[in-house]
């Protein structure tokens, strides 16, 4: 593919309440065995995409380790390959990334040092999957700047965290807002972009000089009028998880047949970062309705519509519902754990009782793992 | 330059004809096992484990699943710049062209494979045990003795030591002498078929026996050492160690893989079996379903009842089915309504609605009764087995069968039903 790929994975988020404090949000565990940053960057693997670089800044410990090596999505290659920025003191800049295109601006030689003409932009906290190749054929029929990915939300969805776009008969975006009080329109910019690589730079340097550092408000907003900036309409399953609720939802949609078989059963599939686990093990008193387990678990109480994560431990007799277990979660004898999120790698001693009451609860103890 | 301490040559050329269907279009070695992995998974794993990174893997028989499973050895975190694992298949030569016609004829054939490496040790490994084993332990024992050969061995009961080659020892644990399946054993230490020689006494055994025809290590290559005097030392060997080399052996390593604390534990941190896997999701498991005493792969899909089996990846187990001490592998789909009992399915199988595997008397199979026993249901690779059919026990099944295959809806226990053409 003529284009090269620009993963914007840099950003904390307080909606993410306490599970942010351990993680970049595009790390989070997603489905059970993914990251949500594996969504973008198989999309980008997948549409033949040769060269991807990733911007984070916040908490990367955990979004290196799984970007430790670059072959589950099949970027280990000599010719282009995985890069990850994260914010370097230079000579001529000390600064954080003060915002998604100071970011690019910060790394503008990745762009320069490109031969390839178009360049592809998406968040790493989405949950999605899609050819490129697609949306560029698009972006070059309607001659367009920059073409945005937008998708519809159902009329009683909430969309005012989102950028809100009107379009005009030929796809053209006439209206765009970040973050409106009242929103005019169901739809909403999917945080995927397309544009030409040296108008990027352009734009790009132009903001930088002026002290302009966000992508949305800075570039898609401002240049609105003057650029031809197109949307793309995205039909198939999209999901952003930048709230509690959303990423409790997003899990919870891969309970269904339709979700499950869109990304797992039909071609192109996602990859993750293999663990090298067992298969996940069900001994008597296993009980299981409804719910996604995976590898290495071990399982020996009452699962119900929950997604477990990898190498979860469950206690005899316990009883875990409509809740999200993290990976690495050893749960001891006759706990209840109910409308719940447990953070990874947590021990919850026998006997607890954790319900969530009004909305989901973060289950977060960090008690110690006793080890026999 | 070039230099590796030890490197491993694994064999993995055989058929393994005891395993029935299941090896008809694959390697023994290839044979998928507990789930997720193969049985090559296991001396791969204990090799990366051991620090040996340099491996050549024999083969001969299928190896199309064997290639793909390794690849460039990724999963065992052997893509190496220098060394790494390599498979090795015969090839032609400017005079004598042949097959491998033994285990160390075969090894002998990629002698300068191993010379590259210009190793002091060369690892001998089959391809077709189940067990977690530090080789790195073994050299250290051969190295303290000064050893020429070190033989692992296992102590078994007297009465099955028959059945394998035996090495009769002094109080050092020097072998004095040994016997290949006696009537009546001198030692109950058997030979596990895992050696490490210094690679002066490989090579000068190697060339001086090339001639042999069916050179092989146990009967020729050890012999001659033995002779020359070599220094020959036993490394016993005390964890669990597992022939899956008939298809109820096969099936029993399965089952003691869910045991509540399994002998042969995969769930340790230390010593991790590696694999290669496709299938990445979680598996899901529906309503109205009963998961016991089991272990599933990933992607699996469960909407019925599953009891005391294993399970591998990618597998849809239909509505209101129940399973039971049975071993299904990769990507097989079963109908709902399906009843299996201890069933062996190989991958890509299809089952239709209704199948009633493994119902009926013990009956001796009319084909192979050494092969197909133990009341075992054994279904080959792509097969098909239409709607609605029974099947008894000690059957067999390899093929695309239809409706017309089974008269009165029926396949009596103790029949062999294998149509050519396996592959689609």
């Amino acid at each position: 593919m003529r284009a090269i790929g620009i993963i914007l994975a840099g950003g904390n988020n307080y909606r993410m309440r306490e599970l942010s404090q351990k993680r970049a949000v595009c790390a989070m565990p997603i489905a059970g065995s993914y990251r949500s940053i594996d969504f973008a960057l198989s999309n980008m693997s997948n549409s033949h995409i040769k060269k991807v670089a990733v911007f984070t800044q916040y908490n990367a410990r955990s979004l290196n380790e799984h970007l430790s090596s670059s072959k589950w999505w099949d970027f280990g290659r000599k010719q282009g390959g995985l890069v990850v920025f994260t914010p370097a003191v230079t000579s001529e800049n000390s600064f954080w990334y003060r915002g998604t295109a100071d970011a690019i601006a910060q790394n503008l030689a990745f762009l320069k040092d490109s031969h390839e003409p178009y360049v592809v932009i998406s968040s790493g906290d989405c949950i999605y999957k899609m050819d490129f190749n697609k949306v560029l054929e698009y972006h070059i029929s309607h001659k367009a700047d920059i073409t945005v990915v937008c998708k519809d939300l159902e009329a009683e969805y909430n969309v005012d965290r989102y950028g809100i776009l009107k379009m005009n008969e030929e796809r053209r975006i006439e209206e765009f807002e970040e973050k409106p009080v009242i929103a005019r329109t169901n739809t909403i910019s999917c945080g995927i972009y397309v544009v030409r690589r040296r108008q990027l730079i352009e734009m790009i340097e132009k903001g930088a000089e002026e002290d302009r550092f966000d992508f949305v408000k800075d570039i898609l907003i401002r240049y609105k009028g003057m650029k031809r900036i197109f949307g793309y309409k995205l039909k198939d399953y999209w999901s952003n998880i930048a709230t509690v609720e959303d990423y409790f939802n997003t899990n919870m949609d891969f309970l269904k047949q339709e979700t499950s078989d869109f990304f797992f059963r039909q071609y192109p599939d996602i990859y993750s970062k293999v663990d090298d686990l067992p298969p996940a093990k069900y001994n008597y008193g296993a009980h299981i309705k409804n719910s996604l387990i995976s590898s290495g678990c071990i399982i020996n109480g009452t699962v119900e519509d929950s997604v477990i994560f990898k190498k979860s431990f469950i206690g005899n007799n316990c009883y875990i519902k409509n809740s999200i277990i993290l990976n690495d979660v050893y749960i001891g004898d006759n706990t209840h754990i109910e409308n719940c999120i447990v953070e990874s790698r947590d021990t919850i001693r026998a006997n607890s009782y954790h319900k969530g009451e009004d909305g989901i609860k973060i289950v977060i103890e960090k008690n110690d793992r006793y080890v026999i | 330059m070039i230099k590796k301490e030890m490197i491993a040559m694994l064999l993995a050329g055989g058929q393994g004809s005891r395993l029935g269907v299941l090896t008809s279009k694959v390697a023994k070695p290839a044979v998928a096992f507990g789930g997720k992995y193969r049985i090559i998974d296991f001396p791969l794993s204990n090799c990366i484990n051991s620090g040996v990174d340099t491996v050549g893997v024999l083969t001969q028989y299928q190896p199309l699943r064997l290639n793909t499973h390794i690849g460039i050895g990724i999963p065992w975190d052997l893509d190496r710049n220098i060394g790494g694992v390599t498979v090795l298949p015969p090839y032609e030569k400017s005079n004598n062209s042949e097959w491998y016609t033994g285990t160390a004829n075969a090894i002998y054939q990629n002698f300068d494979y191993m010379d590259s490496f210009n190793p002091d040790y060369v690892l001998i490994l089959g391809g077709d045990h189940i067990y977690k084993m530090d080789y790195d332990v073994m050299l250290e024992c051969h190295r303290a003795k000064n050893a020429d050969v070190t033989i692992a061995v296992m102590p078994v009961p007297i009465e099955e030591a028959k059945r394998f080659g035996v090495m009769i020892t002094d109080g050092d644990k020097r072998i004095t002498d040994f016997e290949e399946k006696p009537e009546n054993p001198r030692s109950n230490l058997a030979s596990m078929g895992i050696y490490i020689f210094n690679w002066a006494t490989l090579k000068e055994a190697l060339l001086n026996n090339a001639d042999l025809p069916n050179l092989d290590f146990g009967k020729h290559v050890i012999p001659y050492c033995h002779k020359k005097d070599a220094s020959l030392y036993a490394y016993e060997f005390n964890g669990y160690w597992k022939d899956v080399g008939t298809l109820e052996s096969y099936w029993e390593a399965n089952m003691e893989l869910i045991d509540i604390v399994p002998e042969f534990n995969l769930y340790e941190e230390y010593w991790k079996i590696y694999t290669k896997s496709e299938i990445l999701p979680p598996q899901y498991i529906a309503d109205n379903t009963w998961v016991e005493k089991c272990i599933i792969g990933e992607g699996t899909r469960v909407y019925g009842k599953v009891y005391n089996s294993v399970i591998g990846c990618g597998v849809t187990i239909g509505k209101d089915c129940i399973v039971r001490d049975s071993i299904i592998m990769n990507n097989v789909d079963i109908g709902a309504g399906c009843e299996l009992y201890k069933a062996i399915v190989a991958e890509n199988v299809v089952v239709g609605a209704d199948v009633k595997l493994g119902i009926g008397d013990e009956v001796a199979n009319e084909t192979d009764p050494h092969i197909y026993s133990s009341g075992i249901v054994t279904i080959g690779e792509k097969s098909t087995v239409p709607a609605g059919v029974t099947v008894g026990k000690n059957t067999v099944i390899f093929g695309i069968t239809d409706l017309s295959d089974y008269p009165d809806n029926l396949l009596p226990s103790g029949k062999s039903l294998i149509k050519a053409g396996g592959e689609v």
